[in-house]
């Protein structure tokens, strides 16, 4: 079998699994309680804070655990509403995002925000200028993805930071779920970014974690009331077990971290240049685009139609992306780059995790040879 | 910039006639102690300075280790050269280039302590002060108050070059005035005393009252944690834990609720001065602070103070809370002090306390209990640790759950 569906979810590693196994038995108790199994919980909680934070280089008291991406972006937009409303209600987001944050706009716009979407360019890169025109004095918000989930697009965080120096009361938000260890990310204390969501499972941790950073001294609303945990901006009894098994992910995966990207980018210049021999092939991922997502479409021949013919084969892949998959919309994103809906709605994704190797490029290339021929006698 | 030997410049230790010697040893040793993972630095503590020659260690690690070492008023990075010139002129340069910023001013200082060198102060300073303006550009030359001031010795086994001045921890070397008790509760105030006492020059050894299960583990760990603060000023600290559980229970149980406070802070005292007897301390340090609280009004000295002819030093007694605050926020234990743990303080505290105890009544309840079997079976019970730098609970934690994360 080969996985090539890694932006989609990754499986858990197996020291991940391991460590959620024994601390799921083991250290049970609840981190609020004040007996000897509550410590040894609130320990471990704080040890996995520190550790993912230190990987990421930002301090422990800016780093909040969440069930994953979706609510992240919920978080930091609706949190964001609701604590600066009151100065404004203006909120800038892509049109490329994902749908955690589309949707979650949409909604806000139907309660008397008002949203401006950013056009991007034929590559999914997003307009500056188009930014910088947005700008008003009642903005309170711009939220960015670091990288774009259906073609790899990066966005130029650091130019868009800079843009943003002369505005220090927006909060700046990036929704950073594909580019934890693909791209370097800066959140350091000089990097311009207030907010960034972060999902455990696109890094071989368990379903249902994730984290998100907020620079210290950020205001965002709590989604979640209730005991007070996180200090009190994040309420729910903490999944230990699995923010335990996250942050040993967090460390396997930025442990030599340019190494594995380097590997990732071999092989996906490998495969774009494979494909793009055949004159039926549209590549809408550049090399200069995250190293770990391809996305391309076989001309004629709808996405799923080649998604099925390659699981025949044992190779996974998908549509452009997961979420939009099941429900047959084409993607959202090639739309917003103009790409035409009779090419778009043939547009596969291949993306890859460090533990993808070259043979294995070779062996879908075997396969997408074989494919290609029997759809050209088809049609 | 390379720099082969840093130059400390005692405190107050120079006024301090006889006994400078013995403040020097015991300053080498601190320093020492504190560089204890450098071996290859030598340091000497001579009559008017100290030296640490680096052999090839890195200097900016060796002055952050420095810098909150007591009895150090001040200490130059220097550079060693042999008698040539060329090679000065090359690392003043170099030097200047280092620390130089848009705008500033500078000057030469030479001395020679070898008056047969070939060339006198003013032609050296003349000579580096022309290649510098040649060489920095932007740089001016100003005698009165330069910015930068580039010292040169000229010794006879060799040219000395040194330009910052970093200022130490002022203060005496810890150890250098006796041993005393340190009654450490995991409050904020407590720490900062110890602080303070180790400030001019006093040895300090942790004593902490704990009464399980009145009080918590984790408010024992809070108080070790602290200790641990402590001990980035002098490598490690006794920590002795008095188990006080048996003692508060009596109390309670024959004291009327107005002199609870007194007769409990009376045994306190009690304990304290015995620890520090048998380890022969001269005082005892606390955290009392006038009016703060209803055991430290000056009545309720009186009152707790006469168990002990003790010497007892209150370094924040005097203070504001907010100036406590801000001493405790330097020395970063204000974030560990204000974690919300029962302390065996404020465990049995009465609603109402008296703030106006009279001694005759303290002394007419306490003769209700059985001074000396409860003293010597707390006595008997001590547990005594060694704390050392980075002996943290965060630490431990780590150590614990590395094989997880």
């Amino acid at each position: 079998m080969i996985y090539f569906d890694n932006s989609a979810t990754t499986q858990m590693e197996s020291t991940v699994l391991a460590t959620y196994l024994k601390v799921a038995e083991e250290v049970y108790g609840n981190p609020s309680s004040l007996h000897g199994l509550g410590d040894t919980a609130e320990g471990l909680l704080q040890q996995s804070r520190k550790q993912i934070a230190k990987f990421l280089g930002v301090q422990d008291n800016e780093i909040f655990f969440t069930s994953g991406g979706t609510e992240g972006d919920n978080w930091a937009l609706k949190g964001t509403a609701l604590e600066k409303s009151k100065y404004g209600k203006h909120l800038i987001t892509t049109t490329i995002e994902h749908p955690a944050i589309k949707e979650t706009m949409a909604q806000l716009a139907g309660n008397g925000f008002e949203v401006t979407y950013l056009p991007v360019d034929k590559d999914g890169i997003v307009s500056l200028t188009a930014l910088k025109e947005a700008l008003r004095p009642d903005t309170i918000l711009v939220s960015i993805m670091a990288v774009n989930n259906e073609v790899g697009s990066i966005q130029p965080l650091k130019e868009i930071g800079m843009l943003l120096e002369k505005y220090p009361s927006i909060h700046f938000h990036v929704d950073a779920v594909q580019a934890i260890g693909k791209i370097p990310l800066d959140l350091s204390v000089t990097s311009r970014i207030d907010l960034a969501t972060f999902s455990g499972h696109k890094f071989h941790g368990p379903r249902g974690t994730g984290f998100m950073y907020i620079k210290h001294g950020k205001k965002i609303a709590p989604l979640l009331n209730g005991g007070g945990q996180e200090k009190g901006r994040r309420s729910g009894t903490e999944n230990v077990a699995g923010i335990a098994a996250m942050s040993r992910a967090v460390r396997l995966l930025l442990t030599d971290v340019e190494i594995k990207q380097q590997q990732q980018r071999q092989i996906r210049d490998y495969l774009m240049e494979a494909l793009s021999h055949y004159s039926k092939v549209t590549i809408f991922s550049t090399m200069t685009g995250a190293p770990h997502i391809l996305c391309f479409a076989l001309r004629g021949i709808r996405g799923e139609v080649l998604v099925h013919g390659m699981e025949k084969e044992g190779i996974y892949l998908s549509t452009t992306s997961a979420c939009s998959s099941r429900s047959g919309v084409s993607s959202s994103t090639l739309a917003a780059m103009h790409v035409p809906d009779s090419i778009a709605t043939s547009a596969v994704r291949i993306s890859l995790t460090d533990t993808n190797t070259l043979a294995e490029a070779e062996v879908f290339l075997g396969a997408f040879a074989k494919l290609y021929t029997q759809f050209r006698d088809i049609h | 910039m390379h720099y082969t030997e840093i130059m400390v410049r005692y405190g107050e230790l120079s006024t301090k006639g006889k006994n400078k010697r013995t403040f020097i040893s015991r300053l080498t040793q601190n320093v020492k102690r504190a560089l204890h993972d450098f071996p290859d630095v030598k340091i000497h503590g001579e009559r008017d300075h100290m030296y640490l020659e680096l052999n090839g260690a890195d200097s900016e690690l060796v002055a952050q280790r420095l810098e909150p070492i007591f009895g150090i008023q001040n200490y130059s990075p220097v550079v060693r050269l042999p008698r040539d010139m060329e090679a000065v002129k090359k690392t003043a340069i170099e030097m200047v280039q280092s620390v130089f910023k848009e705008g500033q001013t500078f000057k030469i200082t030479t001395k020679r302590a070898d008056h047969r060198f070939e060339l006198d102060t003013n032609d050296i300073n003349q000579l580096l002060g022309a290649e510098v303006l040649r060489n920095v550009p932007g740089i001016k030359v100003q005698v009165k108050k330069p910015d930068i001031e580039v010292k040169v010795e000229v010794r006879l086994e060799g040219i000395f070059l040194s330009c910052q001045r970093i200022p130490g921890a002022g203060g005496l070397p810890v150890g250098s005035g006796g041993r005393a008790m340190l009654m450490l509760s995991g409050g904020i105030d407590s720490p900062v005393a110890g602080y303070l006492a180790m400030k001019r020059g006093v040895e300090v050894q942790a004593v902490h009252f704990h009464s399980p299960p009145y009080t918590s583990p984790r408010a024992l760990q809070k108080a070790k944690d602290l200790t641990a603060k402590l001990t980035a000023y002098v490598g490690s600290i006794q920590f002795i834990e008095v188990p006080f559980t048996e003692i508060q229970e009596e109390i309670k149980r024959v004291v009327p609720e107005g002199y609870l406070m007194t007769v409990t802070r009376r045994m306190m005292m009690r304990l304290t001065d015995e620890i520090r007897r048998q380890n022969n301390g001269l005082a005892i340090v606390n955290g009392e602070s006038l009016g703060q609280v209803a055991s430290q009004t000056l009545q309720s000295m009186v009152a707790i103070n006469e168990v002990t002819a003790t010497p007892i030093i209150r370094p924040v007694v005097s203070m504001d809370k907010n100036e406590i605050i801000e001493i405790a926020k330097k020395i970063d234990t204000l974030e560990l002090s204000i974690q919300p743990f029962e302390d065996c303080c404020t465990i049995f505290a009465p609603p109402a306390p008296k703030t106006k105890p009279k001694l005759e009544k303290a002394q007419s309840f306490e003769a209700r209990l059985d001074v000396e079997g409860l003293i010597a079976r707390a006595m008997e019970n001590l547990v005594i640790s060694e704390i050392k730098t980075g002996d943290t609970s965060d630490q431990q934690q780590e150590s614990t759950f590395a094989d997880l994360l």
